[in-house]
């Protein structure tokens, strides 16, 4: 082979290329070199609680009140950020500012990057900490499905004794079928075909079979099973998330997982057995007749209501009076959604009831048309507090009036709601009555928690390890290749850099085994450089002049680097789909880092050592 | 350091595949008795239960924490100190009845901070996997290997031969066995990041078996004379440098990790270490040794479309 001295050089765009990427990365990765500031994030309960800049003077003066010294105040986007030197101040600002501004407003705490405000406006945010990294709790919520379908069955139970009453059809029993369904027994045949007749027309929806000469199975279809349990996971999913908020969590992640899952993930949050007294506490609804005889503000002026009604307020705080018997409660209703009224064009909510409840509907309703009728929404909570060095579990109810509406005709199995302000107000709504209606059993199936120091623990452990691998690795490299190890050296922190920029480009969860699979791609990485040196080594070895053996050692060490990344990223793939949590950490890190090595080792460590040796007249060369 | 001499080694490296098997066979089946007999010891991902751990402002000793957890009705639990003397590791076994289980870590924290000496107690970390979820683990990280073998079994049936392809997930089987082995036989717990290693010896075994390949696929193509043998061993030892370099870089950073990356990551820097040790055993004579006894030769490996076209020498 001859030896052109133009062999090891590359064309100048191919630089700039590589210096292009390489500033990107630089960018992206730079909001991590800021660390973050505690902070506390407070935001309005409601949409029509303001969270502005008199807000924002009022908070300042309740800190300096407390001589509570922070950073600053950042108001963005409705909420209002505040950023403490440290952490204890922030945790105890939080308190007091909890007391002092009331249930009109979330109080959470936060990590706020303190990246120059130029960078987050573009964007670049530092890369996202998984639980076990900045301490919080992770929460695995199972919704039982089979209880649910058992709730509803045992609905129809009722629905079908109603029916069949109406039809004058004559049966034995009516039950839930050990074996699923609902089974209905008779006296005669005639009577059961009459009856079979009559439920095909009135329940459309239910599957209906003969197990016995006189008995009757109805069973729920494979779409209504489905929608139901659709149903029950979106129920559990609303009421999470109202519960969330009153916890004061920045940045919670609710979100379904399966088919019958909910993954809570909680950052920040110390206190687990607060947080599992919020996330379990109940709701039901409760529709109530207006006191139409009294007046609802002198009530409330006196704070005491008229004999046969219950002084409430309503969300904005206004007074209501209610009759004290209960027409109905949420456990009735089947489903509750948002939309368009046909006639007014307006927000409507539609409500289903069940056969039971709109039997009690009607009736409620029919002597009462022209009348109002409110909703009552009532959490049942419980609350652990020290009393004297001892911890006291209370129960309370918390009661609030989510609508009044007036009854404009006789109400039955499905009715609609309208004369809402707004679709919000409309969505709302649905959300609050679909969280009212009966519960499906939930129960915590996983829990992780990891306490604040134990997570910043676990940050520094893991960085100290990359930083001596790297070292380590750096040292070795020198000393068995010399420049060249050099070159690899300066192509690892290369790729160490584009790694956390994609980190955080992609906003990926950091997570522990996340910084395992760092530092495990930094000796992986090399192997790329190894096989390249060694590979020009031989070539020196078989006689050829220093700038043909680079030429070839890239050359030719390139098919096994792509060979031997790709089987790697097929493993770390297959990790990836099947892990969770933590180890998917593990799987976007190698895959990543993967990716950016062979970059780096091939592409930018080739640009360097062009850089250095093309182009010239080498005598000797030092591998 | 100067230059190890591993170049121009002509070590007949195959003339002991015999040897090495033997060799291998013996480990795997210590291993899969291992697995047989003692079992894993699976960690609380995979069983079910509750771990907590807690820290102490002082020094705290073991006996006192029992005695104070047995009284507040965890006479089943396990504890342990973790790092220090001032951490406290306490796992409880899974309970039948769900019920409480999942309120469990407060309670324990509660009767430890209520216990004398406890005022200080903090909370490092608390996890309680259901029954339910630890099956599915067991069932997924089974899926995700067996995923893995598959998909590069396919791959190096496409870019190679089938021969070399079953050479190669006999080495990374040898290397998963081997490393799930020795946790068995050791007893050291098996966990979810675990589980992770072991896929990552998966990949990293194959990675190592790959370069060596793909010599040997050069070395057929490009030299007329020698027998399958002659040309495996040579394609051992020209790639013998690097092998034995990229191992060590990298068991390099995995040490570095099970000293520096604290008691949580020990596990996976072990099985990364046994994996890597492993697999750098393996990718020299598990592979090649493989693919010779089922009878590869050179025509297996020319390339198909251009075999009568090019007559190079």
């Amino acid at each position: 082979m001859s030896t052109p001295y133009t062999l090891n050089q590359y064309p100048w765009w191919k630089y700039l290329l590589i210096g292009l990427v390489m500033l990107w990365g630089l960018i992206f990765a730079l909001p991590n070199l800021f660390g973050e500031d505690p902070a506390v994030q407070i935001s309005g309960a409601r949409a029509n609680i303001a969270v502005d800049a008199a807000f924002q003077n009022r908070v300042a003066a309740l800190l300096d009140a407390d001589k509570l010294s922070h950073k600053r105040l950042e108001l963005d986007d409705g909420r209002l950020l505040i950023r403490f030197p440290d952490t204890e101040l922030q945790l105890k600002a939080a308190d007091i500012l909890k007391d002092r501004l009331g249930r009109d407003y979330i109080v959470a705490l936060n990590l706020a990057s303190s990246a120059p405000g130029f960078l987050r406006a573009m964007g670049l945010n530092p890369m996202y900490l998984g639980l076990d990294l900045r301490g919080g709790v992770h929460f695995l919520m199972q919704v039982d499905m089979d209880a649910t379908i058992k709730q509803i069955e045992d609905s129809y139970v009722d629905e079908i004794r109603v029916q069949l009453r109406n039809e004058k059809a004559q049966y034995a029993s009516v039950g839930r079928a050990a074996s699923g369904g609902v089974q209905v027994e008779f006296k005669d045949e005639a009577e059961r075909d009459k009856a079979a007749q009559a439920l095909r027309k009135n329940l459309a929806n239910l599957q209906q079979d003969e197990p016995g000469p006189l008995s009757l199975r109805l069973t729920l279809g494979e779409p209504e099973i489905r929608e139901k349990r659709d149903f029950a996971l979106q129920q559990n999913i609303t009421t999470l998330r109202n519960r969330v908020n009153e916890l004061g969590v920045a940045e919670p992640i609710i979100q379904q997982q399966g088919s019958d899952r909910i993954v809570v993930q909680l950052p920040g949050v110390q206190d687990t057995a607060r947080a599992k007294e919020i996330l379990g506490a109940t709701a039901t609804l409760e529709f109530r007749l207006a006191d139409e005889e009294n007046d609802w503000n002198q009530a409330a002026t006196t704070g005491r209501a008229p004999i046969n009604s219950r002084l409430y307020k309503d969300r904005d705080g206004q007074p209501v009076l209610l009759q004290k018997r209960v027409m109905l409660t949420g456990d009735s209703i089947v489903d509750a959604a948002s939309g368009i009224d046909q006639q007014s064009g307006g927000p409507a909510v539609y409500v289903t009831l069940d056969g039971k409840g709109a039997k009690r509907m009607e009736d409620g309703t029919k002597g009462n048309i022209g009348k109002r009728m409110g909703v009552v929404f009532i959490e049942n909570k419980t609350e652990t507090k020290r009393v004297d060095g001892e911890l006291k579990k209370t129960a309370y109810t918390v009661e609030e009036v989510i609508n009044v509406a007036t009854i404009r005709d006789r109400l039955g199995r499905r009715f609609q709601i309208t004369g809402l302000d707004s679709t919000r107000e409309a969505r709302d709504l649905a959300l609050l009555l679909r969280a009212g209606a009966l519960a499906s059993p939930i129960e915590i199936i996983e829990e992780r928690t990891v306490g604040p120091s134990a997570g910043k623990e676990n940050i520094a452990q893991g960085f100290r390890a990359a930083a001596i691998a790297l070292l380590v690795i750096a040292v070795f490299m020198t000393l068995r290749y010399k420049y060249f190890g050099l070159i690899a050296t300066a192509a690892l922190a290369a790729n160490v850099v584009l790694l956390i920029a994609a980190l955080s480009m992609l906003q990926a969860t950091l997570t522990l085994p996340g910084i395992a699979g760092i530092v495990l791609t930094m000796g992986m990485a090399v192997d790329a450089n190894v096989l390249i040196y060694e590979r020009i080594r031989e070539e020196l070895r078989n006689g050829n002049s220093p700038q043909a053996a680079i030429h070839a050692g890239f050359d030719r060490a390139f098919d096994t680097i792509l060979d031997s990344n790709l089987t790697t990223l097929i493993a770390a793939i297959m990790l990836f789909g099947f892990g969770t949590g933590p180890v998917k950490g593990f799987a976007v890190t190698l895959s990543i880092g993967i990716l950016t090595s062979m970059f780096t080792a091939v592409v930018g460590s080739r640009a360097l050592v062009n850089l250095i040796y093309g182009g010239r007249k080498l005598q000797k060369l030092t591998v | 350091m100067g230059r190890f001499s591993l170049y121009n080694t002509n070590i007949d490296f195959l003339r002991w595949r015999k040897l090495a098997m033997i060799w291998s066979v013996t480990v795997l089946l210590i291993a899969v008795g291992s697995l047989l007999v003692r079992g894993m010891s699976l960690g609380l991902d995979f069983t079910g239960g509750t771990v907590i751990e807690v820290q102490y402002p002082q020094p705290m000793e073991i006996p006192k924490v029992r005695e104070t957890l047995a009284k507040a009705g965890f006479g089943d639990a396990q504890t342990q100190h973790f790092g220090t003397s001032r951490d406290v590791l306490i796992r409880i076994p899974p309970r039948g009845g769900q019920g409480n289980a999942a309120t469990l870590s407060n309670d324990v924290l509660h009767a430890l901070q209520s216990a004398k000496g406890g005022a200080g107690v903090t909370l490092a970390r608390a996890e309680f996997v259901g029954p339910q979820v630890g099956q599915e683990l067991v069932e997924q990280g089974g899926l995700a290997a067996l995923g893995a073998l598959a998909g590069i079994l396919l791959y190096v049936m496409f870019r190679f031969e089938w021969r070399l392809a079953v050479g190669t997930i006999a080495a990374t089987v040898h290397d998963v066995l081997f490393t799930v082995g020795w946790f068995s036989l050791f007893q050291i717990e098996f966990d979810l990041t675990v589980l992770a290693a072991v896929l990552a010896v998966i990949g990293y075994s194959v990675n190592d078996t790959v370069v060596v390949l793909d010599r040997i696929r050069e070395n057929f193509r490009k030299r007329r004379k020698g027998s399958a043998q002659e040309i495996m061993n040579l394609s051992i030892n020209e790639t013998l440098s690097r092998t034995i370099m990229t191992s060590f870089v990298t068991l390099l950073s995995v040490i570095v990790m099970y000293f520096f990356g604290g008691v949580v990551m020990h596990g996976f820097s072990v099985a990364m270490i046994v994996g890597i040790v492993v697999g750098t055993y393996s990718s020299i004579y598990i592979a090649s040794a493989t693919a010779l006894y089922l009878g590869i030769s050179r025509e297996d490996l020319l390339p198909r479309a251009k075999e009568t076209a090019d007559d190079r020498p």
